[in-house]
């Protein structure tokens, strides 16, 4: 077991590493000077010299790249060059956001994948399979920025129900929190809920099939409290899993949620930075989400083997 | 963004079975419904794609300065847009550059993903090690700032949008591909392959390849799906189709300043591409059932 | 479903007065976030709609673009025009109890020519450097005259800061600022919230009715509207001119929409790099063409109802300024083609069109695509995001550009780096010395007859040789809720919050 998590411990440094090129060497081919955009509107040639001496934008890249890594083992991941704030204080900033986003999102993609799951499963080959299959698809089947467009039309504009952007911290008034969070958590947890199904069902049927299962039915067992019982139990340990490692996912789908209903997290500060070439930005927030969702990947595996001791050779 | 089940390999077994293993996934495949709706909805749409021209009562790119933003009638079933386009046309010209955005993109993923697992897989070691750590690296970025970060250097056109996409999708074929050829390997008919003397190569492409083809099927049908929405994701946002030509995103891009005054200019391109995304994903999840080796 | 609407709206506002003390808020949307909040380093659009709730300036302009006082009384400008005499109003107080005297103004002055970083520097070009005349007097010596200098005045280079607290804080001075504007910061969250409260010792804060104001950075446009249609928002900028009608159907909002300061235009390639080399950028007559093929009358109704309006200048056809001698053409197809024929040129005409991502954007492309295509063009539409359009133009990677200039008060600030040889925003590569010569004589005089004349011969070589196509200048819309009054909007679009109070 020690072994197995130190080599995938020591795994961890050539992946983080690959990511930060990646990332860094993406950013460097964007065409586009960022001392060009920062200069402002007149683009004076004095202040985009300055601002190239500043942030050491005249450097060869592999020179760049070693003060930023620099940097980054000391705790510094550099400043925005747009607003001028630390890139670590902004992703503190932003972090409680993204997560209360994320996590809400789960607690539906969970409520809605699993409980399609085990109908599609239990009902196997029944128009309730094919109903439970689509409810819990549409939401990967359908464009997140248009569904946001469409909610917010219906839920704030037609019926004034919910606000139509902006962000409450959980702290300041929950209820509010709950309210401005409630739309997009469900944009982007209606498109992780298909995968949920999926496993939910597949470990359901595996599950189903068992022997154990049919034992409790041969006992005269009632029907459901067998299915809830016995299959569920098994089924759920890699669906929680999961649902953990999807929160990669959720960045990505972020991106564009966030934007449209002005949720101030993480996806919206990426993309902003990307299209201002705000470098120091989307490398710091890369490189933060990339070591938890491969530490989320880690903590799942050590699950998995955990749980099955025949998955240690 | 994808889903990386993994559905377990489909041994070729000759001599015992009654009906070949491909007979009886089709027989299958064809009694899930779910998978038959979204087979006949991908297949209309490609017809209608591929007819285009011939199907449509107006041009595409056609602009009419008079009938700007009206609302679906007779004479436009489904509208015009903000340039006076008949929005029914452009949704069936644009099923052309979203269907293809889909299938291309996951081909060039298919054709750089496939060889760098196959080659991971079964050489192992050091090679395996250099490919899985830049296999995760990928994975651990988000997609979609890949993707736009991609298509940014490329230059915005649908061409570039779809090596972007394909790009991005090769670590989950990197890993699947590995995946299935690690557990393939151990086999007895790739025992005796190599014992018999085949070169790697050979065994490579002829026993290995065909027998995790199911695999890749399914995950390809699912990505394909996905290709489908990021490409929408990225015309969205002006890094893809280039006007005038129609796509389903660019579509959507161009809608939403009118959500309120003309909703039908959303409506209809968003319907096309939930019915099309939902369709590649029931038939995927079809498929994989068909191809599951568990059920009788 | 009327009857639920009503009653969760009573709900909600009874909710809201119960938890409400007696402060008024204004919320105001703006369209993107603000940079760094210090006006020395401050370089968006958007930040000036913040500053001018937290700095004064020395001068301000109003709704007729006329300079009016604000921390500065007046100016006097020296007969040579090297030398302005400012006169400081007095018993003015910085927000933490600094005074405002000709020391803190030589600071402020200062501190935007000489700072590492300062975006103010090619704004004040012109100042050799400042002098104290006595405790409320200063006067600006500069290298040579320059009449443009007091409208610069009135924007972030007039911004007077606290000396004290811009020694202490220095670069950092744009997370609390500190200047001498009726409101003072009190909270920033990056992309979410601006929050600012009234300053108890303005100079005038007995017209300050409003307690606090809240910005909101909402960057899409139609959400931004939900918000101020539902009451979440008291104030919007940048209404998308398609949502016009929505605002005037709805008896609790009003617009405010004079004609701006800034214009879109496409910008030619005449001799920037290889692209060039085509006979749209050798040959004016082939400009001339693309221009005749262009309907402006239609592209304001198909894109944007009607409502901005069509130029051929860089000012906008109510600017003193305009040369009313040269106006708007309407389109001619006839006169396009037979142009291009005397031209000899083969057509299709293929034209590298390179526009900055963005829907309004691209409608405008699409539209001038196929007005072109009319004439014989093959527009080919290039969209590509802002910051590497920004790139492609300075290298010369484009034949035409549709790029929007916010535009500035004086006319020099719409057209000298435009034009003007190997300055930063020529992209075009056009060099004339006439021209050339023309510009900086406009800056010698501040004189509006003898300037608007000199700005004739400028126009007309300009719009014969077609370095830059005029196509329109757009409205100012801000929306805002019919419970606050006495807004009044000034063309350069900035929210002012003086005078204004909520019912």
């Amino acid at each position: 077991m020690l072994t197995f998590l130190g080599r995938r411990l020591l795994q961890l440094i050539p992946t983080l590493f690959f990511v930060s090129v990646i990332i860094f060497s993406l950013q460097q081919l964007l065409p586009g000077d960022p001392a060009t955009i920062m200069a402002g509107e007149e683009r004076d040639p004095a202040v985009i010299a300055q601002i190239r001496a500043q942030y050491r934008l005249d450097q060869p890249i592999p020179i760049q790249y070693v003060y930023w890594v620099r940097g980054v083992l000391t705790g510094d991941l550099g400043e925005s060059m747009r607003i001028k704030q630390p890139v670590r204080s902004l992703i503190l900033e932003k972090l409680p956001v993204t997560l209360q986003l994320g996590l809400m999102a789960i607690v539906i993609a969970v409520t809605i994948g699993i409980s399609a799951g085990i109908v599609s499963a239990v009902k196997k080959g029944t128009v309730w399979d094919y109903a439970a299959n689509v409810f819990a698809l549409w939401g990967l089947s359908t464009p997140n920025f248009w569904l946001g467009i469409m909610l917010i039309f219906l839920f704030s504009v037609e019926l004034g129900w919910l606000p139509a952007s902006g962000y409450v911290p959980l702290t300041e008034d929950w209820r509010q929190s709950l309210a401005s969070t409630i739309m997009p958590a469900f944009v982007l947890g209606n498109a992780i809920a298909a995968v949920l199904m999926r496993h939910t069902r597949s470990a359901m049927l595996q599950a189903l099939g068992s022997d154990y299962v049919r034992t409790a039915r041969a006992k005269g067992l009632f029907e459901r409290a067998v299915v809830l019982k016995h299959a569920m139990r098994n089924a759920l340990t890699p669906v929680i899993t999961l649902g953990a490692l999807e929160l990669g996912t959720l960045l990505s789908g972020a991106v564009l949620t966030e934007q449209i209903f002005t949720i101030p997290g993480f996806g919206k500060l990426i993309v902003d930075a990307v299209f201002n070439r705000d470098y120091a930005v989307v490398q710091g927030v890369v490189l933060v989400t990339a070591t938890i969702y491969i530490m989320l990947n880690l903590l799942a595996d050590i699950t998995y083997v955990l749980v099955n001791p025949r998955l240690r050779s | 963004m994808v889903d990386t089940t993994l559905a377990a390999p489909l041994p070729i077994d000759t001599d015992t079975a009654v009906e070949s293993p491909a007979r009886r996934a089709l027989r299958r495949l064809v009694r899930r419904r779910g998978a038959m709706v979204g087979l006949a909805v991908i297949a209309c749409f490609v017809l209608l794609a591929v007819l285009a021209p011939w199907v449509t009562p107006y041009d595409p790119i056609a602009q009419s300065w008079m009938t700007v933003r009206k609302a679906p009638s007779a004479l436009h079933w489904f509208g015009t847009d903000e340039v006076g386009r008949d929005v029914l046309t452009r949704v069936v010209f644009g099923a052309r550059a979203s269907l293809m955005a889909g299938v291309i993109s996951i081909a060039i993923a298919l054709t750089i993903g496939v060889p760098l697992g196959l080659i991971a897989g079964y050489l192992g070691g050091f090679v395996d090690a250099l490919i899985s750590r830049l296999t995760d690296a990928m994975l651990a970025c988000p997609f979609l700032i890949l993707a736009i970060a991609l298509a940014a250097f490329l230059g915005p056109s649908l061409g570039n949008a779809m090596i972007a996409i394909g790009i991005t999708a090769t670590p989950i074929f990197v890993r699947l591909t590995r995946g299935q050829v690690m557990a393939v390997k151990v086999e007895d008919y790739v025992e005796a392959a190599r014992a018999v003397g085949n070169p790697r190569w050979r065994i490579a492409l002829v026993h290995i390849l065909p027998n995790i083809l199911p695999a890749l099927l399914v995950q390809a049908t699912l990505s394909i799906a996905a290709a489908i929405i990021a490409e929408a994701a990225l015309s969205f946002l002006g890094l893809g189709q280039q006007p005038p030509a129609p796509s389903w995103g660019s579509m959507l891009n161009s809608a939403q300043r009118f959500l309120v005054n003309a909703p039908w200019m959303a409506i209809w391109p968003g319907l096309a591409i939930f019915a099309t995304v939902l369709s590649f994903n029931l038939l995927g999840d079809g498929l994989r059932d068909a191809l599951d080796p568990r059920e009788r | 479903m009327k009857i639920v609407k009503l009653a969760l709206s009573a709900l909600i506002i009874v909710a809201a007065c119960t938890a409400a003390q007696a402060q008024s808020t204004l919320r105001i949307g703006l369209a993107e976030d603000p940079d760094v909040l210090d006006p020395t380093l401050a370089r968006t659009y958007v930040g000036r709609i913040v500053f001018a709730s937290i700095c004064d300036k020395l001068f301000d302009i109003d709704e007729k673009l006329n300079i009016v006082p604000q921390l500065a009384l007046g100016y006097e400008t020296s007969p040579d025009g090297k030398q302005v005499t400012i006169k400081l109003r007095p018993d003015v107080k910085f927000q933490d109890g600094e005074k405002l005297d000709a020391e803190a103004a030589k600071f402020s002055l200062e501190r935007h020519l000489n700072m590492t970083g300062s975006f103010r520097k090619p704004e004040l070009a012109a100042v050799d450097h400042v002098e104290i005349v006595d405790p409320l007097t200063i006067r600006l010596v500069l290298k040579a005259p320059f009449s443009p200098l007091i409208a610069q005045l009135t924007d972030r280079a007039g911004m007077m800061v606290s000396p004290k607290a811009a020694k202490e804080a220095s670069d950092k001075f744009g997370l609390k600022p500190v200047c001498a504007g009726p409101y003072k910061l009190v909270e920033r969250v990056q992309q979410d919230r601006i929050v600012v409260e009234k300053f108890a010792d303005y100079w005038d804060k007995d017209n300050v009715h409003i307690d606090r104001i809240i910005y909101l950075p909402i960057t899409d446009a139609t959400v931004r509207l939900a918000n101020l249609q539902s009451g979440g928002l008291d104030l919007i900028e940048r209404l998308a001119a398609t949502d016009i009608p929505a605002v005037h159907g709805d008896a609790k909002l009003k617009l405010a929409n004079p004609v701006g300061l800034a214009y879109l235009g496409i910008t030619m390639n005449l001799a920037n790099g290889e692209a060039a080399n085509s006979p749209l950028g050798k040959d004016k007559r082939v400009r001339q063409a693309f221009e005749a093929a262009i309907d402006r009358d239609a592209i304001n109704q198909v894109a944007f109802n009607g409502e901005f309006m069509p130029g051929n200048q860089w000012i906008n056809p109510e600017n003193p300024y305009y040369q009313k001698s040269l106006p708007v053409p309407k389109r001619d197809l006839a006169k396009a083609k037979a142009l291009l024929k005397e031209a000899g040129v083969t057509l299709p005409l293929t034209v590298d069109y390179m526009v900055p991502r963005g829907t309004e954007n691209q409608q405008v492309a699409e539209l001038v695509q196929a007005m072109a295509g009319e004439a014989g063009f093959d527009v080919k539409v290039r969209v590509t995001e802002f910051a590497t359009s920004l790139n492609e133009s300075e290298t010369g990677r484009y034949q035409a550009y549709q790029i929007a200039w916010s535009g500035r008060i004086d006319p020099d600030g719409n057209i000298y780096s435009f034009d003007k040889c190997k300055a930063p925003l020529n992209v075009s590569h056009i060099c004339d010395k006439e021209v050339d010569a023309w510009l900086d004589q406009a800056r010698l005089t501040d004189k509006l007859a003898e300037r608007k004349a000199i700005y004739e011969k400028v126009a007309r070589k300009a719009l014969d040789e077609e370095n830059i196509i005029y196509l329109y200048h757009q409205r100012i819309l801000v929306a805002y809720a019919a419970k606050l009054t006495g807004y009044k909007q000034v063309p350069d679009g900035i929210v002012r919050v003086v005078g204004i109070s909520l019912k």
